[in-house]
């Protein structure tokens, strides 16, 4: 299932990324449908699902692209794409992640981890949230730690990845006792737990993916 | 389901279709970015206010694109906001020159892609957040209340202004000064189905309502057994009347508008029962807005809104519209 690939950052990795993901986020679906009408208005799955399906799409108009080049078109084709919430943050990412200095140069492992750490950044300025407060966030900025610490230490890369899949199942699962203070679920209260918050378990299953191929390659 | 349907991804583009042509002498719709523009062009000088959001609310917002209220309105996928290129093109589309107000509900998608288009577009612009719906809790924290039927208000009472000679920041006073003002309060006897998903966003027994429900059929404050409509309506009032706090014999507008899956006759009924609640509370009824004007798909359900009136808000409700969904005085 999980396709082979060679880089940590290009145009072609993000593509294969993309069509991997797609895969695991259509197996999990129904599910993430059911946390979201639980404790959204259930919208969240379908606008995940249609910027997936327009970044594979790309393919064609990207491939030969550099990857500065490439992520800007996939920011503005997810940001045009999408709507809702997920729209305006997943297009935040990769506008920042195009905006990481030195794209034209040969990108390692470290260079990628930064790229991901500044689009994170970004999204958690967009969307006003932090960890906590029942988003998506509360997997997203961990796993953004983590790679900071990655970056800058002395952790193998493969046992970094482990570490970062468990950090963003970990954080995932425990959006459950949360009390939501953003996004729609924020208008119910204490009726909002118990229940897994959609946005952290389509990223999750998103870091799950990408982490596994890196891991197995 | 069953609904209207021949393809599910086409659901929006092709009831847009519809919209433009049944409503040709009033505005034109545009595709890739898709947004509603009065037929018109915006005379000089004259603030656009332009409003969105996920569809599905129909006739918010396109229906408000008009003489007197919006200048341009854009569509999301049915309950997702819509993105910044359409605010974008829109801006470009209808600005004067004068200067364009977003007038945006509180909800997280339409918060941040508003941003973005506003970032994006080079005029001179600003924005308006409504927040009127008073089932939930209010906190800098948080996301806050959401911005729901009050909406309609906001955009009939700055359009006026606007249409006026207003200028972008009188114009965005007025707006917060109305959305201030006024209380939602919504209940929801039956949930909704977004045509992607093809099943009812939510369950609710055959006995029970949703009290405090927002416009996707995101749920409420609470689920109760259903009671007389005057029992609901009472619990509706005291919620709204609590965070209002109006005067005795402080002027109000009265608006109940339905969810989309309920008959006029029962919204009437409503008002009869919103009107001698508020009488015997000493408050009075000065104007009235009865009808789906906020809606959520098929959802069987009201809210009531109350306004809280002064000279510049009724002045600025009776002057003439001429959109699809609100006409009047022309």
């Amino acid at each position: 299932m999980i396709t082979e690939t060679k880089e940590y950052m290009s145009v072609n990795f993000l593509i294969s990324q993309a069509k991997n993901i797609q895969i695991v986020i259509d197996e999990n679906a129904a599910e993430i449908e059911a946390l979201d009408q639980n404790i959204g208005d259930g919208d969240h799955i379908f606008n995940v699902q249609r910027g997936l399906k327009l970044v594979v799409e790309l393919e064609d108009d990207i491939k030969n692209l550099p990857l500065q080049k490439g992520l800007n078109m996939i920011a503005m084709k997810v940001l045009s794409g999408i709507g809702g919430s997920s729209g305006a943050l997943f297009g935040t990412f990769f506008m920042s992640m195009a905006k990481t200095p030195d794209l034209d140069k040969d990108i390692d492992f470290n260079k990628a981890c930064e790229m991901v750490i500044t689009g994170i950044n970004a999204m958690k300025v967009r969307g006003k949230a932090d960890v906590g407060e029942k988003t998506m966030m509360d997997v997203l900025i961990p796993v953004s730690e983590k790679l900071n610490e990655l970056k800058s230490g002395n952790t193998e890369m493969k046992e970094g990845l482990s570490e970062i899949i468990k950090i963003a199942e970990d954080r995932m699962l425990g959006t459950k006792d949360m009390l939501a203070t953003k996004g729609r679920a924020s208008f119910l209260g204490e009726r909002a737990k118990g229940h897994i918050d959609p946005g952290a378990r389509s990223s999750q299953l998103i870091i799950d993916t990408i982490c596994k191929s890196l891991i197995n390659k | 389901m069953k609904k209207f349907i021949n393809n599910v991804d086409d659901f929006l583009k092709e009831s847009l279709n519809g919209f433009g042509k049944a409503h040709s002498d009033i505005i034109k719709v545009s595709f890739e970015p898709n947004f509603i523009s009065r037929k018109t062009k915006t005379k000089q000088g004259k603030v656009s206010l332009i409003s969105g959001g996920g569809s599905g609310h129909e006739p918010m917002h396109g229906g408000f694109v008009g003489h007197g209220m919006l200048d341009a309105a854009c569509p999301g996928f049915v309950f997702s906001a819509p993105t910044p290129d359409q605010m974008q093109a829109a801006a470009e589309n209808v600005d004067s020159g004068a200067g364009v107000l977003f007038i945006v509900k509180n909800y997280s998608g339409d918060i941040m892609n508003f941003q973005m288009g506003a970032e994006i577009y080079s005029g001179k612009n600003d924005s308006i957040i409504t927040n009127d719906d008073v089932a939930v809790e209010d906190s800098t924290f948080t996301t806050g209340r959401r911005g729901v039927a009050a909406t309609v208000l906001v955009e009939k009472i700055v359009g006026s202004l606007a249409e006026d000679g207003g200028s972008l920041e009188e114009c965005k006073k007025l707006g917060e000064k109305v959305n201030k003002n006024s209380g939602t309060m919504g209940v929801a006897f039956t949930s909704c189905t977004v045509p992607a998903a093809g099943k009812p966003t939510f369950d609710l027994g055959n006995d029970e309502m949703e009290f405090g429900v927002g416009i996707h059929g995101e749920p409420g404050r609470k689920r109760e057994k259903i009671q007389p409509s005057r029992t609901i309506v009472n619990n509706m009032l005291e919620a709204i009347l609590d965070d209002l706090k109006p005067q005795k014999n402080e002027k109000t507008l009265l608006f109940v508008n339905g969810m989309g899956g309920t008959p006029l006759t029962e919204l009437y009924l409503v008002y009869d029962d919103a009107c001698e609640i508020l009488k015997s509370k000493g408050i009075e009824i000065t104007r009235s807005l009865v009808g789906n004007y906020c809606t959520s798909l098929e959802m069987q359900g009201a809210s009531i809104t109350l306004l809280k009136c002064d000279e510049e808000i009724l002045k600025n409700w009776d002057s003439p519209v001429h959109t699809a969904a609100i006409r009047w005085g022309m």
